[in-house]
């Protein structure tokens, strides 16, 4: 199961790379939330998988018994996929805004800061 | 009245929260959001400066949230260092605050600006207090958040295009900042960096170095080391003065802060390839290529964007040559260099208000119908090129001392030579902006606002610069704390023991 999970962030990361290396501003937003979903999956990956053991203490017992899902990663991606949503939506109307003004979505036009 | 200790060290964090809170439901009400960001700047500055006398006076403190004792829960911590850069951070969240009441402009007040600055500085502070790698994630962000909305403010061309770069390098960074933070976590199976400090030691082979590497990719982002710093230049200009001034200030050495955190506490595995090879290399191209790029540009504030990544240079060669003496160089360095940059942003606001532009070749004359700015803009820009006795003398004086004890001549000579170009732009600015002739048709505008606008843009420039000479003159104090916070990264032992109870 790791193993798998590990192909399927190695192609994420992989899709978000080649997504934002595309000129068009749609596809870089893409890739940015295929970046952060591809982190995700990653620290999911970190705790060990275990199916179908909460990490819950029987009554009697100190600590739970081991194999036990390992709550921290889970609790630490909600964060992070909260904070994800958020900056992702404000990169989407930030996006919109900069089309109306520029009238492009070409990441090339977007040079007058620079000169 | 006195505060418990554990209180105090959330202060910082939890007023700035509240005047958040309280601007949001004061949305309409400008004068009462004027007032709050004021009262609310102000007593943040007296706990910090609190805090600082207490951590100077008794060592680091530390507070573990809800009890849960650490590495469990998260864990708010001031070592002289943090409490340093709190001080800092309240004295640019006040003056900066002041500054604004005249540059920030109605329209972008009701937009919401009073309370995503105080959530900006929230982001800053929590940065600075924080004991937890994945908790230090979350302040990231939420600075981040509040600066994309803020450098965006207004929805100018302009604006728009620098904070699409920005937002887009820095939402890059974070996702390898918490793919790091995630991976620490499945090497170690802790968070806390008082903890992870042990773990790190027992794990083998170049793991610990390869996981450094991620950090200082994300790091490096945000404060702007070479070859990571194409977005700053490219954002930093664009906002009103006052926004980029808190910027410029703050937001990059908030990335030098997390580097020298986690390249003394936990990365100091393999010294001879992370410090010694990786960041003196990083330190020494950021510095030379900065200056080049700033000596080329004619636009004020983009020079001075230019400067801040040459000066981010010069923090990371403290770190790089690691011994005690660079280190306390280094956080001089960012006490020097955060008040002079900000104070620099700030006039090249004032010539803004005045001149109507900040193209060099627009401008001109300033020395002779406002000769007292011109003084002001002298102190700071003297002070960033290092020229005895102000502030920046030193802070290079401490720095080039360290290299030459470590025997690091390259990086001296780099520092030096850049020193000189720094000194030749900030001439160049002066040389157009207030001593040759203004050019045709430049009108001189600024006086229809009425001396408030004046009264509130000269002060906090005024202040910061004055502040400047003091480092200047005093810096025998100044010195001294910054070499015992230098110990304290070294050393962590106190560190440690407050943090997890020993």
């Amino acid at each position: 199961m790791e193993i798998l999970l590990a192909i399927i962030i190695g192609v994420l990361y992989a899709a978000a790379i080649y997504m934002m290396m595309s000129r068009s501003i749609v596809k870089l937003i893409i890739g940015l939330a295929l970046l952060g979903h591809a982190s995700n999956l990653l620290i999911f990956n970190m705790g060990p998988l275990v199916r179908g053991r909460p990490p819950l203490i029987h009554e009697g017992a100190e600590v739970p018994i081991p194999p036990f899902a390992d709550p921290l990663p889970q609790a630490l991606i909600l964060t992070a996929i909260v904070i994800g949503l958020g900056a992702i939506a404000f990169a989407i109307v930030l996006v919109r805004s900069v089309y109306q003004q520029v009238g492009t979505d070409d990441i090339d036009e977007l040079r007058t800061t620079e000169r | 009245m006195t505060i418990p200790t554990k209180m105090l060290i959330l202060l910082p964090i939890l007023l700035s929260f509240l005047a958040a809170i309280i601007n949001i439901l004061a949305w309409n009400h400008r004068r009462w959001q004027r007032i709050v960001t004021l009262v609310a700047t102000t007593l943040n500055l007296l706990v910090a400066l609190r805090i600082f006398m207490v951590v100077y006076g008794q060592g680091p403190q530390a507070v573990q949230a809800s009890n849960w004792p650490a590495p469990f829960g998260i864990t708010i911590v001031a070592d002289l260092f943090s409490a340093i850069m709190v001080v800092i951070t309240a004295l640019m969240g006040l003056t900066v605050a002041i500054y604004a009441l005249a540059d920030i402009t109605p329209q972008r007040e009701a937009l919401g600006y009073h309370p995503l600055y105080h959530t900006l500085l929230m982001g800053i502070y929590g940065s600075f207090l924080t004991g937890d790698i994945f908790n230090l994630y979350v302040w990231f962000e939420v600075m981040l958040i509040s600066s994309f909305v803020l450098i965006g403010l207004g929805g100018d061309r302009g604006q728009l295009e620098g904070s699409f770069k920005y937002v887009t390098i820095n939402l890059i960074s974070s996702a390898i900042f918490l793919a790091a933070a995630g991976l620490t976590y499945g090497v170690t199976g802790t968070l806390n960096m008082a903890d992870l400090r042990g773990a790190l030691a027992q794990v083998p082979g170049g793991f610990a170095t390869t996981l450094g590497m991620m950090f200082l990719l994300a790091f490096g982002i945000k404060a702007g080391l070479f070859p990571l710093y194409g977005w700053l230049p490219a954002a930093y200009h664009t906002p009103p003065a006052a926004i980029s001034a808190i910027f410029a200030g703050m937001l990059t050495k908030v990335g030098v802060y997390a580097l020298i955190r986690v390249f003394t506490l936990l990365f100091v595995q393999e010294v001879a390839y992370t410090h010694s090879l990786i960041l003196m290399a990083a330190a020494g191209l950021t510095m030379v290529i900065g200056v080049f790029g700033a000596a080329t540009r004619s636009e004020f504030r983009r020079i001075l964007s230019f400067h801040i990544i040459s000066q981010i240079g010069y923090m990371i060669m403290g770190l790089a040559i690691f011994s005690p003496l660079a280190l306390a160089g280094a956080i001089f360095y960012i006490i020097h260099h955060i008040i002079v940059k900000t104070n620099l942003f700030l006039v090249s606001g004032v010539v803004n208000w005045m001149q109507g532009s900040y193209d060099l070749k627009k401008l001109g004359g300033l020395y002779k119908t406002n000769p007292g700015l011109g003084v002001l803009f002298l102190i700071p820009a003297l002070s960033l090129a290092g020229i005895p006795p102000l502030s920046g003398f030193w802070a290079k004086f401490v720095l080039v001392r360290a290299g030459l004890e470590a025997g690091d001549y390259a990086i001296v000579a780099a520092a030096l030579f850049v020193s000189v170009l720094t000194l030749y732009s900030m001439m160049k600015i002066w040389q157009f902006v207030f001593w040759q002739k203004a050019p045709e048709g430049v009108v001189e505008r600024g006086h229809g606002e009425g001396e408030n606008g004046r009264f509130f843009r000269l002060l906090p420039i005024i202040i910061l610069a004055t502040c400047t000479i003091i480092i200047g003159l005093y810096a025998g104090f100044f010195f001294d704390v910054a070499q015992q916070a230098a110990n304290q990264l070294l050393d962590p032992t106190q560190y440690l023991n407050v943090v997890l109870q020993r």
